[in-house]
């Protein structure tokens, strides 16, 4: 080994501790940031290392000044621009970019080896060739899939779940195509036609997984595509001899999956059923029948602004309805107004709250409501009923009292916030349409519940002038 | 892939494998929820990494559509890796403590 590759795998075990500091510092909000630029140090260590010590680099160094030029533009404007409503699907993108990466770079190694193989090697050795075909079918899956759910979440693909006649067939015949050439690919031939057609296929696939999975269920399916590029990423770096990519990618292969995993534990559903379920056939249509004939109180921002600034509690419920109509500083004003007159205000953040676990602590943050006033449902489910308010603002099957007690419920043993408890519960909705799942609601036709319609940042507003007058 | 083909280079793998796996797995463990959404895509930014992998294909690139691959590898990589970051730092900032006003004693 000579002095350059010792240092160039230090440079590796340096940045990967980088990785995983990032992560760690994560666990509170005080040292998050300070670990991500950490981990961004790191990065920008083996991206230079590998930049000025590589072999042969001299001859193509403008190849990553061109292309990385023109991706860090197009990744610092991204990233700089996009709403904080808009965040799953930004995530999306830039998870798709890492899958595609992956995969090219196991396709063009690929490319390289076979011309390399020496005539008498019939080919190329089994276990590298499996990683190869791994990152580049991960990657491509994970490419596209990410865009569905990208194009889902921004509302250019129908996110209702999309199931085309025989979906599932072909969906098993692409499959099961995929591990046909994969076993072709590494023990019979290493034909150049086939991988192509392979990663083609991993395209697809990639898309027919996603393309029937509701809009509800994309975080998700993001947190697990994520996984997956860690993965691809993982499989790549064992290729290249790269201990930087295998420590990073298995590192995000871990994190991703469990991150799934506590997510799907939030709903009280398998990953299985996300995946498979189909779940919210209704997608935000009106769901007839039982919610047409519920009866419902609706009340008037003033009277709602009354019961909160003469009440000792209030616990906020927010949803995703606040993160679309931008509701976050009018909430933050109301909170600080209902505290100078001496009223508690807490918020109640269910897990799955919003199109992402924590999208709504992001969003609160962002109007600077302090981090310690927003409670984890476990935490703060007993309080409900010692409150005089529950505001609901804009999140709807997060409070649906029928997970508990409705067997026939498709949303059926998902914990949910106890809102019902609360001596008053108002809820603020666009209109009477059902939540993003499809299901109805029995919580708006209880006695205690009263509704204020319209859009939510009005309505914030109109509350918060209503509890200056008050 | 000749390097990878050693069976002392896959044992190598295989340990870093399986105990990257589980420090990823301990430390997400303890991550709030609160902090999820930063949380993905700050994992999602540390997988950018493949840029480096993007870079070894173009400094090794010999024929015309290796140096496309590699071209369209490196973007790839690097809207990945930057925006990743860049976008999670967008997020931790707002998390700074702030003063509460007034109640800060009831909460």
């Amino acid at each position: 080994m000579t002095t350059l590759e010792v240092l160039t795998f230090l440079v590796y075990l340096v940045s990967g501790v980088t990785f995983i500091l990032a992560l760690k510092f994560l666990s509170s909000p005080k040292t998050a940031r300070t670990g991500n630029l950490l981990g961004a140090g790191g990065m920008a260590l083996v991206i230079a290392w590998t930049l000025f010590t590589t072999t042969g680099m001299l001859e193509h160094w403008w190849i990553v000044l061109v292309a990385g030029g023109v991706g860090a533009v197009i990744g610092v404007l991204g990233a700089r621009r996009v709403p904080m409503t808009a965040m799953p699907q930004m995530v999306a993108i830039f998870n798709g970019a890492g899958g595609g990466a992956a995969a090219v770079v196991a396709l063009s190694e690929f490319l390289s080896s076979v011309k390399d193989l020496p005539t008498n090697a019939p080919l190329l050795p089994v276990v590298p060739m499996i990683a190869t075909l791994l990152g580049a079918v991960i990657g491509a899956l994970s490419l596209t899939g990410s865009m569905v759910a990208f194009g889902k979440l921004q509302g250019l693909i129908p996110s209702r779940p999309v199931s085309l006649p025989g979906q599932n067939v072909l969906a098993a015949v692409v499959l099961g195509a995929l591990v046909v050439l994969g076993v072709l690919l590494a023990v019979v031939t290493n034909s150049i036609a086939l991988f192509l057609v392979f990663v083609a296929l991993a395209l697809v696939a990639g898309v027919l997984i996603v393309m029937p999975i509701g809009g509800a269920d994309m975080p998700v399916v993001i947190s697990l595509l994520n996984s997956y590029t860690g993965m691809a990423v993982a499989a790549t770096g064992y290729v290249l001899g790269n201990y930087a990519l295998l420590i990073a990618g298995t590192l995000v292969g871990a994190s991703g999956a469990i991150l799934t995993q506590l997510m799907c534990r939030a709903m009280n559903r398998s990953i299985f059923n996300v995946l498979f379920g189909a779940f919210g056939t209704g997608g935000g249509v009106i769901a007839a029948g039982a919610e047409g004939e519920q009866t419902i109180r609706e009340i008037t921002a003033d009277d709602a602004a009354v019961l909160m600034a003469y009440g000792k509690k209030v616990i906020v419920v927010p949803g995703y309805g606040m993160a679309v109509a931008q509701a976050q500083g009018p909430v933050r004003e109301l909170m600080d107004l209902l505290l100078a007159k001496g009223v508690d205000v807490e918020f109640a953040i269910h897990p799955v709250a919003g199109r992402m676990p924590g999208h709504m602590n992001v969003l609160l943050a962002e109007a600077n409501v302090p981090y310690d006033r927003l409670k984890e449902m476990d935490e703060i489910n007993d309080d409900f009923a010692n409150a005089d308010v529950a505001l609901v603002i804009g999140a709807n099957d997060v409070t649906n009292p029928a997970a508990r007690t409705d067997t026939t419920s498709p949303i059926y043993g998902m914990p949910v916030l106890n809102v019902d408890k609360a001596k008053n519960v108002v809820v603020l909705k666009r209109s009477m349409a059902a939540g993003f799942a499809g299901i109805p609601n029995p919580l708006y036709s209880e006695p205690a519940t009263a509704m204020l319609f319209g859009d939510a940042k009005k309505t914030v507003e109109a509350l918060v002038a209503g509890v200056k007058a008050a | 892939m000749t390097q990878a083909l050693d069976p002392r280079a896959l044992l190598d793998a295989l340990f870093i494998l399986v105990l990257a796996g589980f420090v990823g797995y301990e430390v997400v463990s303890k991550v709030p929820t609160m902090l999820h959404t930063p949380l993905m895509s700050g994992a999602n930014a540390v997988h950018g990494v493949i840029v480096v992998g993007a870079m070894l294909v173009a400094a090794s690139a010999d024929e015309p559509l290796r140096i496309v691959l590699a071209l369209i590898g490196v973007l790839l990589g690097t809207i990945n890796v930057v925006g990743g970051f860049v976008v999670t730092d967008r997020m931790l900032e707002m998390f700074r403590k702030r003063p509460d006003p007034k109640g800060e004693d009831r909460s």
